[in-house]
């Protein structure tokens, strides 16, 4: 059997995976990075972007969208702490787009620096993710 | 004396009210157990962040430009105060302990000569609040739809107090909760929410506790990475508190509504006593006319 890393995905309301992994793939904020065994101690911040965890190379990856969060890597494996993740299989494109027009509206609308900053948030990860979706 | 028909009346309206009691106590115990695993499922992420946080902050605390959210805006003339109850009364002296503990502390701070502003969470703790603070609560955050506490509830409160934060409306904030330790005891809790409390250094050790002297690579940077955590770490604060907080209200409920049970179950004891009592009473009285009666003849 190949090398493999420990794999944990924590979002605030539950550990959502924990797994050995061959190689995982992570939007990292400054570009996509891979993680094999053995990668040397690394934090990063990630934007909006999808996630790939390969727990055995010749099978296809486990593919979930990531509303952002950050990571660490160590000798123990790799932890990500993401806020919200989406399994692309639940997203309806054309209800995205929806959204993604309501949320440019409330943008223009916005009163107050609150609902300014929840538009922005919104707009934030529902971009990337539409982009994706189309390239699929 | 009552009369016979009284204390039927009184006896039935008691077995109704123990029914009643005996049902929320054994909903209370499901919510109970649910709000424990919610709060259970939640520590990982948390403990994650905590140690991440006293890793960075540790070490960027002391440079200059540090994140007001960090390291304060340097005043501290306007509290904000979160007070988080629940939405539903019958929980004993579950929010009366939370009021009472911020109002303490509010009135202290009243004394120092600060400013005080409160955010009220769940509608209970607005209703005794606001007798003494009616003009300082600036809003309450409603909970009532929400049958279960999600992240999303947290970070909207969060987010919130993060943008009045950043607006400057006050300089430092505090949240009160009821932190569970038993379905008997529940312990109002003070957290300081903004400037962000760094955990002790003796926790700031890597995620996996990697030996300590693992050097990390950071990207972008310290500073970048704090930054990008510190509101997540709010949010976090404000969704433990809460969630706490959930299984506190239904322990405390539990508690009391046992209690309510048993005093229901000790008054019928008492009333079917005395019933009975006045029954035989009845019928001796009776017995006795009936005699005297024929004895007369």
């Amino acid at each position: 059997m190949a090398e493999q890393i420990h794999f944990e995905l924590v979002s605030p309301e539950r550990l959502l995976m924990d797994v050995e992994a061959a190689h995982v793939i992570v939007p990292g904020s400054e570009g996509e990075f891979g993680v094999l065994p053995g990668h040397a101690p690394f934090m990063s911040t990630l934007r909006p972007g999808m996630i790939s965890v390969f727990e055995d190379e010749s099978q296809p990856p486990k593919k979930l969208f990531l509303k952002g969060g950050f990571v660490e890597v160590n000798a123990k494996g790799i932890v990500v702490l993401a806020e919200d993740s989406i399994d692309l299989d639940t997203v309806d494109a054309a209800q995205l787009d929806q959204d993604i027009k309501n949320a440019t509206e409330d943008l223009e609308l916005a009163k107050d620096a609150l609902a300014l900053q929840r538009a922005e948030a919104k707009l934030a990860w529902m971009g990337p993710l539409r982009d994706i979706i189309r390239q699929a | 004396m009552a009369s016979l028909k009284d204390l039927r009346n009184r006896i039935a309206s008691v077995k109704s009210t123990q029914k009643i009691t005996k049902a929320m106590k054994m909903v209370a115990a499901s919510k109970l157990k649910r709000a424990q695993e919610a709060a259970e499922s939640a520590r990982p992420y948390a403990e994650r962040m905590d140690k991440v946080m006293g890793a960075l902050g540790q070490s960027v605390a002391n440079l200059p430009g540090a994140s007001p959210l960090l390291v304060g805006n340097g005043q501290n003339r306007t509290y904000l105060v979160v007070v988080a109850t629940s939405e539903r009364g019958l929980c004993g002296g579950f929010n009366t302990n939370i009021v009472r503990a911020a109002k303490r502390r509010i009135d202290a701070l009243l004394a120092e000569g600060k400013d005080v502003k409160i955010l009220c969470v769940g509608r209970k703790g607005r209703a005794q609040l606001q007798r003494f603070y009616g003009t300082r609560i600036l809003d309450t955050v409603d909970m009532g739809g929400t049958r279960y506490v999600g992240f999303s509830d947290a970070a909207r409160i969060a987010e919130r107090v993060r943008v009045m934060f950043d607006e400057g409306v006050f300089d430092v904030a505090v949240l009160f909760y009821a932190r569970f330790q038993s379905a008997l005891t529940q312990i109002a809790t003070e957290q300081q929410l903004i400037p962000v409390p760094l955990p002790d250094a003796d926790q700031a050790d890597g995620l996996l506790d990697a030996g300590g002297d693992a050097i990390y690579e950071y990207e972008p940077n310290e500073e970048a990475i704090l930054d990008d955590l510190l509101p997540r770490n709010v949010s976090v604060q404000v969704y433990r508190a809460l969630l706490e907080n959930a299984a506190s209200e239904q322990g405390a409920r539990m508690t009391a509504m046992d209690a309510a049970t048993r005093n229901a179950g000790d008054l019928i004891d008492r009333l079917t006593i005395q019933y009975n009592r006045t029954r035989q009473a009845v019928i001796t009285k009776e017995l006795i006319e009936i005699i005297s009666g024929a004895e007369a003849l």
